[in-house]
C-alpha cells in the first residue's frame, strides 16, 4: 500500500420512515370535538380527580383507567412560553420549520395538566407569564391538531 | 441463582391491525391482565422494564409513550431495546441484585404502523448493504438457502413447521392466524424471497405482552402456581452476514448451553417438555431446534418429520402456534416466555401439553438470529 | 442476595463536534479499548456487555448488534438499553444490575453518539407525541427553554445567574483532556451569544459531540485482582413519571430528579447532601437546568440554586464541586454523555481525574436527565458499600 492520503468521506442518505400512527379511541374523540365544535375535551381520573388534556386512558398516578371526558375551555393561563429563534429540519415535513415562532404552556380554564400550542404572537416584549390566552380555530377545519391555528393574548385579567 | 418465579402473566390478541389502540392502551390492558393474572396491585410492583424500538414505534424515546400505562409512575423503571426475552432478563437481573422483590416487564409493538421494509432494512450497515435492499425477509431468505442446501432441508419440512404451528394456532385465543392447511398449501404460497414464501412468513402484527417476576418469598406468598427461572442464557453472533456461516446458530448453541448448564439439564430433547421458539420463518424452528440442541446438527427436517414437535409428540414445539402465527417483533420472546408459563400451570386449554413440568422459551434478536437469549423454566 | 459491584475502568473518545476519521463502530471501539486499557483487562476477560444510544441520530436500527466488532461482545452475552438523553446513565444502571445479579462478573458498559450523522433537533423532535406534541415542540432547546422561562418567573432568576453555570463548566473543562470546548467564557459572552429559544442564547446550551464513553464494572472477587482504588457502586435510582411533556408538574422541585435523590439519600442514610456529597457530576444540558436540578438535589430551598452558584459553592473548590469535567455543556455525545458522568464520578473516587480531581473525594454523586424528564441518579463512592 502506498503512504497516500485518502479524504475523509461521508455518505449522505436520506431514510424514508412512514408511519401510521393511532390517536386511539379518547384521541379521535378530542380531534371530532375540535373539527365540528371548536371544542377542546380532556379526561378527568376517577380517582385523584386531575384533568388531563390531551384526553388519555391511564392516570399514570393513580393507575386506574378514566373515561369521564371533560369540557375544557378554550381559554386559559399561558405558564411558559419561548420564542424560537433557531432554525431546524422538521422532521414530519422535512423542511425547516419556520422561525421565529412562539409557543407555549397554556393551563387552560378546567384543565389540570398543561397543552402545548403555537402563540400567535412571537414578539417577546409582548409576552409574558400568567397572561391570558385564547385558541383561535380555523375556518377550514379538518381533523387536525393545527384546528387550532393558534392562541392569542386576550385583554382578560388573569383570576388567579 | 437465587430462586425467582414468574407469577402473572398478559396478552392481548395478536391483531394485523389494531387500529383504535395506541402503544400504551396496549400496555395497559396487558398490565393489568397480568396484575389480575397475578392477584395483586400496582403497589405491588417495586419496578419496571418496558420493552420497545425507536423504529418500530416511529419515535425517539419510544418508552415515553408508554410511562402511565405501564404503572412505573414513583417508582425506578427502565427500558431495553430488543427482544422481550433481553428485557425479562434485565428484569431479572433486578431482582437477583437483591434491590426489589417484583418487576413488571412490557413489550408492545404495532408492526401496522410503519413499514417492515424500511425498519429492517435500517438494521443493515448503512454504507454497504442497505443499498442491496435487504430487509428481514430478504436477509432470511439468504440464510433458509444457506441453511437448507447445506444440509439437505427439504421445501417440504419447511412447509411442515407451517402446517403444524398455524394448526396448533386454532387452539391459541391470542392467535393471530391459524389455519389447517397442507404441506402442499405452504409450498404453492405466493413467493416472497425465494425460497420465503407468504406461508413459511410470520405475519405483520399488533400487540403487546406483559409478564411479572417476583423473588422467591414474594412469589410463595401471592402465587398458588408459581413458574419457576431455571436457567438463563444469552449471546451474541458476529453483524456482517458475510462474517458467519448462517447455517450455523453458533450465538444460540453458546446462550442454550448456558441457560442448560444452570438449569442443570444435560440431554435437552428428553428434559425439556415443550418448548416456545422464535420461528419468524418456517426454517428457522429447524435451524433453531438443531441450536437448542433438540436434535443434531442439520437434523431439523427429519425432527419435524418425525411429528415428536407436534401435540402429542415427545417435544411439542410451539403449542401457541408460534411467531408464525402472530409476530408482534419485541413482544413475540416476551409472549413465548408467557406462553411457556401457561403451559407449566396447567392452564393451556386446547394447547395444554400434558404433564409439561420443564419448558423452554427463546427469543432472537437483529438479523438472522445474530443474538439468542434462552429461558428454561419450571413449574 | 445479589452481590457487590466497583467501577475498575472506564475510558473515553476523543470527543469533537465530527469524528470523520472514524465510523461509528470504531470510535465505540476507541472507548471500550480505553476501559479496558484503565482496567488493565482484555476482551476475554468481559462476561457480557451492556451498550446504548438513541437510534435516531444515526439512522442505526438495532445498534447492539451492528456495533458488535467495536463493543466487545462477538460471542458474548450483549444487550441495549435506551431511554433517550438518560441512556448513559442507564446504561450504567444496567451494567450495574448485571454484576450485582450475580450471573456475570466483569461487564462492559457503553454509550456513544456520532451526532454529526444527523439533525439533532429533527431527531429529538421526535420523541414528542406524534399528534399532539410534535408540531410545536423545537427539541431540546425550545424544551428546556419552556422550563427556563418559569422557572425564572417563579424565583426570580435572571439570563445572569444561568450564565454563571456555563461560566463554572466551561472553566472546568480546561482542565479535562476529553472535554470537546475548551475555552474559557465569560458572563458577557453568554449573555451576548445569539439567542436560539428564550431564554436560552448559544453559550448556555450544550453542544453536539461525537463520542463515546464506556466503563468496566466488576464484581467484588474480581475487583480484589484489578484494582486497590476501585469506585464502589453505593446506590442507583431512576425515575420516569411523565408520557406528555405537559404533564409535568412544575411547582416545587423537578420532581423525578427529586426523587431519586431522596431514594438514593433515604436508602444510604445521607441525611445532609450539601455537606455528605464530596463531588457531582451532573448532566446540565443548558445552564438554566444547571440550576433547577441544583434545587433538585436537596442542597437548597427551592429557587435556592443560583445563590449557591454566585457564592462559588459549586466550583472546584467550593463546598460541593459541580462538574469537575466541564460538564455537558463542554461535551455532549448524546448516548454517552450520562455514562461520561458516571465514569468521571468514579475517576474523582479512584483519584484518576488528574487536572480536574477534587482532592480527597470519597462520594460523588452522577445524575443523568432525558425523555419526559427521566432522572436517573447513581451514588459511587470509595468505602465498600454495606
Amino acid at each position: 500500500m502506498s503512504k497516500q492520503k485518502y479524504p475523509l468521506l461521508t455518505i449522505s442518505s436520506e431514510i424514508e420512515q412512514p408511519y401510521n400512527y393511532s390517536l386511539g379511541r379518547y384521541g379521535g374523540r378530542l380531534l371530532k370535538e375540535l373539527k365540528h365544535n371548536k371544542k377542546i375535551v380532556g379526561i378527568k381520573c376517577p380517582k385523584c380527580g386531575h384533568v388531563y388534556v390531551p384526553p388519555r386512558q391511564v392516570c399514570g398516578k393513580c393507575f386506574v383507567k378514566m373515561d369521564e371526558f371533560a369540557e375544557i375551555s378554550n381559554k386559559g393561563n399561558l405558564e411558559s412560553f419561548t420564542v424560537v429563534y433557531f432554525s431546524f429540519l422538521d422532521p414530519e415535513t422535512g423542511q425547516k420549520r419556520p422561525v421565529p415562532y412562539g409557543y407555549g404552556r397554556i393551563k387552560l380554564d378546567g384543565a389540570d395538566s398543561g397543552f402545548l400550542h403555537f402563540l400567535e404572537e412571537s414578539d417577546l416584549k409582548k409576552l409574558k407569564i400568567g397572561m391570558r390566552v385564547e385558541a383561535v380555530f380555523d375556518e377550514n377545519r379538518t381533523g387536525n391538531f393545527k384546528d387550532i391555528k393558534y392562541f392569542k393574548i386576550t385583554k382578560e385579567r388573569n383570576p388567579s | 441463582m437465587e430462586r425467582v418465579a414468574i407469577i402473572g402473566v398478559g396478552q392481548t390478541k395478536y391483531e394485523r391491525n389494531k387500529k383504535g389502540e395506541t402503544f400504551a392502551d396496549l400496555v395497559f390492558e396487558v398490565v393489568t391482565k397480568a396484575l389480575d393474572d397475578a392477584g395483586i396491585a400496582i403497589e405491588d410492583i417495586d419496578n419496571v422494564v418496558t420493552v420497545s424500538n425507536d423504529f418500530w414505534d416511529g419515535r425517539t424515546i419510544s418508552s415515553m409513550a408508554v410511562t402511565d400505562a405501564c404503572g412505573s409512575y414513583g417508582k425506578s423503571v427502565s427500558t431495553v431495546e430488543g427482544d422481550g426475552t433481553f428485557g425479562a432478563l434485565y428484569g431479572l437481573m433486578r431482582l437477583l441484585s437483591g434491590s426489589f422483590r417484583s418487576t413488571l416487564v412490557v413489550s408492545h409493538c404495532k408492526g401496522s404502523e410503519g413499514s417492515n421494509h424500511f425498519i429492517t432494512n435500517a438494521i443493515f450497515n448503512p454504507i454497504y448493504e442497505r443499498i442491496i435492499g435487504l430487509d428481514s425477509i430478504s436477509s432470511s431468505a439468504l440464510q433458509a438457502r444457506r441453511y437448507t442446501e447445506k444440509y439437505g432441508i427439504t421445501e417440504e419440512q419447511c412447509a411442515l413447521v407451517s402446517v403444524k404451528n398455524h394448526k396448533n394456532a386454532l387452539n391459541n385465543p391470542f392467535a393471530q392466524i391459524a389455519m389447517d392447511i397442507s404441506a402442499e398449501d405452504v409450498m404453492n404460497s405466493r413467493m416472497l424471497s425465494e425460497p420465503i414464501k407468504l406461508f413459511d412468513s410470520s405475519p405483520i402484527s399488533d400487540g403487546a405482552c406483559a409478564i411479572i417476576l417476583a423473588d422467591e418469598r414474594m412469589a410463595k406468598r401471592v402465587a398458588t402456581s408459581p413458574v419457576w427461572v431455571k436457567g438463563i442464557g444469552h449471546s451474541a453472533d458476529a453483524y456482517n452476514l458475510g462474517d458467519r456461516d448462517l447455517a450455523e446458530p453458533a450465538a444460540l448453541i453458546r446462550a442454550a448451553q448456558k441457560a442448560y448448564n444452570m438449569a442443570g439439564i444435560k440431554e435437552p430433547y428428553k428434559e425439556i417438555d415443550v418448548a416456545e421458539i422464535y420461528d419468524a420463518f418456517t426454517y428457522q424452528e429447524l435451524l433453531w431446534s438443531e441450536g437448542l440442541g433438540f436434535c443434531e446438527r442439520g437434523k431439523g427436517g427429519k425432527l419435524i418429520e418425525s411429528g415428536e414437535t407436534t401435540m402429542g409428540g415427545k417435544l411439542p414445539i410451539n403449542p401457541s402456534g408460534g411467531v408464525l402465527s402472530a409476530h408482534p417483533v419485541l413482544v413475540a420472546g416476551l409472549a413465548r416466555i408467557a406462553e411457556i408459563t401457561i403451559q407449566l400451570r396447567e392452564e393451556g386449554n386446547g394447547r395444554q401439553v400434558d404433564g409439561a413440568k420443564t419448558g423452554l422459551a427463546h427469543g432472537i434478536n437483529g438479523a438472522c438470529g445474530q443474538a439468542h437469549c434462552v429461558w428454561v423454566l419450571e413449574n | 442476595m445479589g452481590q457487590r459491584v466497583a467501577i475498575v475502568g472506564t475510558g473515553q473518545t476523543d470527543h469533537k463536534s465530527s469524528r470523520k476519521d472514524v465510523n461509528g463502530v470504531e470510535l465505540i471501539q476507541e472507548a471500550t479499548a480505553r476501559a479496558l486499557e484503565d482496567a488493565g483487562l482484555r476482551r476475554q476477560d468481559i462476561d457480557a456487555v451492556v451498550i446504548g444510544n438513541m437510534d435516531h441520530f444515526e439512522g442505526i436500527n438495532y445498534v447492539d448488534m451492528w456495533s458488535i466488532d467495536g463493543n466487545g461482545g462477538l460471542h458474548k452475552p450483549v444487550m441495549k438499553v435506551t431511554t433517550g438523553g438518560t441512556t448513559g446513565t442507564t446504561v450504567a444502571i444496567a451494567g450495574y444490575y448485571h454484576v450485582a445479579s450475580g450471573l456475570f462478573d466483569t461487564v462492559l458498559a457503553i454509550g456513544w453518539e456520532k451526532n454529526s450523522e444527523s439533525d439533532t433537533t429533527a431527531a429529538i423532535i421526535t420523541c414528542a407525541d406524534p399528534f399532539w406534541e410534535r408540531p410545536t415542540f423545537g427539541g431540546a432547546v425550545a424544551g428546556l427553554a419552556g422550563a427556563a422561562c418559569e422557572y425564572m418567573h417563579r424565583y426570580g432568576i435572571t439570563e445572569r445567574d444561568a450564565a454563571l453555570i456555563a461560566v463554572r463548566d466551561r472553566k472546568n473543562a480546561l482542565k479535562n483532556p476529553y472535554a470537546h470546548l475548551r475555552k474559557e467564557i465569560t458572563v458577557e459572552d453568554v449573555l451576548n451569544s445569539p439567542m436560539l429559544a428564550y431564554p436560552i442564547k448559544l453559550l448556555d446550551m450544550c453542544p453536539r459531540s461525537d463520542g463515546a464513553c464506556a466503563i468496566v464494572f466488576a464484581s467484588e472477587d474480581k475487583t480484589k485482582c484489578i484494582t486497590d482504588k476501585p469506585a464502589w457502586v453505593h446506590q442507583v435510582s431512576s425515575r420516569h413519571n411523565f408520557t406528555f411533556f405537559t404533564d409535568v408538574e412544575r411547582a416545587g422541585r423537578m420532581p423525578t430528579l427529586y426523587e431519586a435523590c431522596m431514594d438514593i439519600y433515604k436508602n444510604e442514610g445521607i441525611k445532609n447532601p450539601l455537606h455528605e456529597l464530596d463531588v457531582v457530576e451532573m448532566y446540565v444540558p443548558s445552564s438554566f437546568a444547571g440550576l433547577v436540578w441544583i434545587d433538585a438535589l436537596g442542597v437548597c430551598d427551592e429557587g435556592g440554586a443560583a445563590r449557591l452558584v454566585s457564592d462559588g459553592v459549586t466550583e472546584m473548590d467550593g463546598e460541593l464541586p459541580i462538574n469537575p469535567s466541564g460538564g455537558v455543556i463542554s461535551t455532549n455525545c448524546i448516548g454517552a454523555t450520562g455514562l461520561i458522568r458516571v465514569a468521571e464520578a468514579a475517576m474523582q473516587i479512584s483519584g484518576k481525574a488528574g487536572e480536574h480531581q477534587i482532592d480527597g473525594a470519597e462520594l460523588a454523586l452522577a445524575t443523568g436527565f432525558g425523555g419526559c424528564q427521566w432522572s436517573d441518579v447513581l451514588l459511587i463512592g470509595s468505602s465498600k458499600p454495606n
